[in-house]
């Protein structure tokens, strides 16, 4: 079914599909930059007395504030930043007076390095979960697994981590319990630093993943189809894995990239608590400080991420499910 | 006895007597063996430094908008600052004035102008020798009106610096006693060409070299090979700074012995944290203190009777024993304590009267609620001591409204802005620049808008004083005016909690967490 709807899609069709979506999704962004830069302009407090904190006086405020450039309107500072966007420029950072693509590049390095192990493991994990899950639905397998990954998920974050790190960085001392790591670390000792993150991320996306896989199947199950594939004599696993699983990856996909998306932009918290330098956490810095050139620079980014993570879900579920790409 | 246990402990420390035979001998002497342990590890610092190793700290306040730009420090930059910097003076662990880089400090007899002579042949981590032109560039730039020094405050009353040979001349516009003490502020690192090239280079002439600067995730230093001391600081190879911000982390890195020493233990979870074996908890005292702030130039604050009636509604004690665990002394309404030199100990401590507050409420005539803004961020516990302390107003009769405002933003829209709110000072090097930043009518940060012509006299009048026991009484009469007609209601002086692992030694003293700001990453060393 699946190589038939391919082959009934023209090329053509979805080429313009895809050039549709990625330029709804670069208009998009620009309304988030639009909206962030707003949002940064509303919060109370200013740039200056963020980054000189209580100890700051009067003239030191007003030199700080000079030198950054505040005193210009905030449409001035809002096109001065976009241009630079647009020629690979994202600034330097008020409070620090870095380059911003420089320290975001091993940010967002990091980031991806650990969400990238951490979906490794957990997206077939949820996969082969759910599948196992619907082949004894209903019966004691198919609850202890969802049971088991529905705890995981209803834990906050921080529990999780806490609990890791007090059995395989305290007790037992196996993995390290701060993730800090740095540029020229070998490889290594750099999966090594990640293995308790890592599997406290995979703790908190695996249910989801894993539900969203088992209802989609069964929900596939009841068709007359699968029906037909069971009457014909086909084992459980082969009806699930050739009939019912390619008819249910459109929603399969679509909540895996959310999750991806989650792994690269929700992680502040098990951030903070490996001390992993992430981007969540230089956000968070940032937003504390009012430092609107970077705060931009990450939303963008962040946006960007679940932009095109989307996008793709979107164009694969097209793929996969021809009367999607036929709309009427 | 205890000579005789004091002289086996050192034979154990030398290597000619084993552990188990010295506990042993204790135990015959009727000591017990938890005391012959710590007698044990006494003797062993005692033995003296060692050299190697990295000394690693896990420390909470690091962020990733920080630089290495001393005029911009705040805590963690200015704790790895004191591995890399160095600067004209410091105080030593026990609180006295240490010559630094300043070999000599002079004054004329007014004390309107300081001579400090620079050592010599001390280098720059770039290999450039220190000069009085070096220091005076650094001055210079703290000084600037355009600089947005942290440290412009204290420069205020400089009025010309100058290089002469080796001394440093610096003229005051107002006379003060007390100026070398100013120069230990944090920010004051002396730089190559006072760091007017670039500032954020980390270089100075302190124990270690700066090597790792993320800002927000770790800094790192390695041993200078020219350090001017090394015999009394820069024991360790390398220092290893790792930001730790989730209090939770640092304590479970330090556990498992994935850092040496941690600042910021929470007061709630010392106890647990002290059971833990091979790691000590200190606690130490220093002049942070936590403040209600009353504008006496807004209504109704601007009846000393209503001030009054609101500072005998506070349950000081109560403070200390719930939102301090313990973990710090009461306050007396002004910001002075013990940390401080010649600190006026014998005014007396006012604690909670609810009839006298009453009183005094009654006498100022006001009637409905009064407002007190807070936020967490204010100070650990801030929103919990707010509740408490409305508590102990109702039973005074005194209705206290608490708002709970947001963390961010509080310290530009609230604090020194709003009448009624609650706040935090980590104090300063002593007593005049404590009351110049805070107290004096014309100081910007004036945030009680307190304003005495005879404070404000006094105050002249204590700088220039040069007979201690006279600057004494002044700072005595300064303090009763403070606490009994001030805006600052002074509950209590927080401890700087650490946790050290026992691996290292020469830890103790200063004023402020991890021996003053951080100087025990190059005071201490790593016991093999």
């Amino acid at each position: 079914m699946l190589a038939d709807g391919l082959i009934r899609a023209p090329m053509s069709h979805i080429v313009r599909l895809i050039v549709q979506r990625v330029s709804l999704g670069v208009l998009l962004l620009v309304a988030v930059s639009v909206l962030i830069f707003a949002g940064t302009q509303i919060l109370p407090g200013d740039v200056a007395q963020a980054i000189l904190g209580q100890s700051a006086t009067p003239e030191s405020l007003a030199n700080l504030r000079e030198q950054l450039g505040l005193n210009d309107p905030a449409f001035i500072r809002y096109f001065r930043w976009l241009g630079g966007v647009v020629t690979g420029d994202l600034g330097t950072a008020m409070s620090s007076g870095q380059d911003i693509a420089t320290s975001i590049k091993g940010r967002l390095w990091n980031t991806l390095f650990l969400a990238f192990w951490a979906a490794v493991v957990a997206v077939p994990l949820a996969i082969i979960l759910g599948l196992i899950a619907v082949r004894y639905r209903n019966g004691w397998v198919d609850k202890l697994i969802s049971g088991l990954a529905l705890a995981s998920t209803s834990f906050p974050e921080f529990f999780i981590g806490y609990v890791l790190v007090y059995f395989f960085a305290v007790k037992y001392q196996i993995f390290p319990g701060i993730s800090t790591v740095y540029d020229g670390m070998p490889f290594g000792e750099r999966m090594q630093a990640i293995m308790l993150p890592a599997a406290a991320l995979t703790l908190v996306v695996l249910a989801h993943m894993m539900r969203m896989t088992r209802a989609a199947i069964l929900n596939v199950m009841q068709s007359a189809y699968v029906e037909t594939a069971e009457l014909k004599g086909l084992s459980a696993f082969a009806v699930i894995r050739r009939h019912a699983f390619p008819n249910a990856i459109a929603p399969i996909i679509n909540v895996v990239m959310l999750n991806l998306a989650y792994l690269i932009v929700g992680v502040v918290v098990v951030e903070v608590i490996f001390v992993y330098p992430g981007m969540g956490q230089y956000l968070v810095d940032h937003v504390t400080k009012r430092d609107v050139p970077v705060v931009q620079a990450v939303g963008l980014i962040f946006a960007a991420v679940y932009i095109s993570l989307n996008i793709i879900a979107d164009i694969a579920a097209i793929v996969a499910n021809p009367r999607l790409g036929h709309p009427k | 006895m205890s000579q005789e246990l004091g002289y086996l402990s050192r034979c154990v420390a030398a290597g000619r007597l084993s552990r188990r035979e010295f506990l042993g001998r204790a135990t015959a002497l009727g000591v017990s063996a938890t005391f012959a342990n710590s007698l044990l590890a006494r003797a062993a610092q005692a033995e003296g430094p060692v050299r190697g190793g990295i000394i690693k700290g896990g420390i909470d306040g690091g962020g990733s908008t920080q630089s290495l730009d001393p005029a911009t420090f705040v805590t963690l930059p200015g704790i790895f600052g004191k591995c890399w910097g160095e600067y004209l003076v410091a105080l030593t662990p026990d609180g006295h004035l240490e010559n630094r880089l300043a070999e000599e400090v002079g004054s004329s007899d007014d004390v309107k102008i300081w001579t400090f002579k620079i050592r010599q042949d001390v280098e720059f981590h770039n290999g450039k020798t220190v000069t009085a032109e070096d220091v005076v560039a650094t001055l210079e730039r703290h000084s600037d009106e355009k600089s947005k020094s942290a440290a412009l405050g204290i420069m205020r009353n400089i009025k010309s610096l100058k290089a002469d040979g080796r001394d440093v001349v610096i003229t005051l516009k107002e006379p003060d006693a007390e100026l070398p003490f100013l120069m230990t502020d944090y920010h004051l690192v002396i730089q190559p060409n006072g760091g007017r090239d670039n500032p954020a280079e980390g270089i100075s002439a302190g124990p270690y070299k700066v090597t790792v600067n993320e800002p927000g995730v770790r800094h790192g230093g390695e041993r200078f090979a020219n350090f001017w001391q090394a015999d009394k600081m820069g024991f360790a190879d390398q220092v290893e700074i790792i930001v730790i911000n989730d209090a939770t982390s640092r304590i479970s890195a330090l556990q498992s012995g994935q850092v040496h020493m941690i600042n910021k233990v929470e007061p709630k979870v010392v106890d647990f944290v002290k059971r833990v074996p091979n790691l000590k908890v200190e606690a130490v005292s220093g002049p942070g203190h936590y403040v209600f702030i009353m504008r006496c130039d807004s209504a109704p604050f601007d009846n000393n009777d209503l001030r009054m009636a609101l500072k005998l509604a506070m349950d000081r004690q109560e403070m200390v024993d719930k939102i301090l665990h313990g973990y710090g002394t009461v306050g007396n309404d002004f910001p002075i304590n013990a940390s401080y030199p010649l600190f006026p100990d014998d005014i007396e401590q006012r604690t909670f009267d609810p009839d006298q507050a009453k009183h005094h409420y009654k006498k100022s005539g006001h009637s409905g609620s009064i407002l007190l803004r807070t936020a967490y961020s204010s100070f650990p516990g801030a929103v919990d001591a707010a509740q408490l302390y409305q508590q102990s107003c109702a039973k005074a009769g005194i209705t206290l409204d608490v708002k709970r405002e947001p963390d961010d933003g509080y310290s530009a829209e609230v604090w020194n802005k709003k009448p009624f709110c609650t706040s935090f000072w980590s104090g300063r090097a002593i007593q005049s620049q404590m009351y110049a930043t805070a107290y004096l009518s014309t100081a910007p940060w004036n945030e009680t808008r307190f304003s005495n012509e005879r404070f404000d006299k006094l105050l002249t009048e204590a700088r220039a004083e040069l007979d201690e026991n006279k600057r004494k009484n002044l700072y005595r009469e300064m303090a009763i005016i403070v606490r009994d007609e001030g805006g600052t209601i002074l509950p209590m002086f927080n401890q700087f909690i650490d946790a050290i692992s026992d691996k290292i030694g020469g830890y103790g003293g200063g004023r402020g967490e991890l021996m003053d700001g951080g100087y025990a990453f190059s005071r201490c060393w790593l016991t093999a």
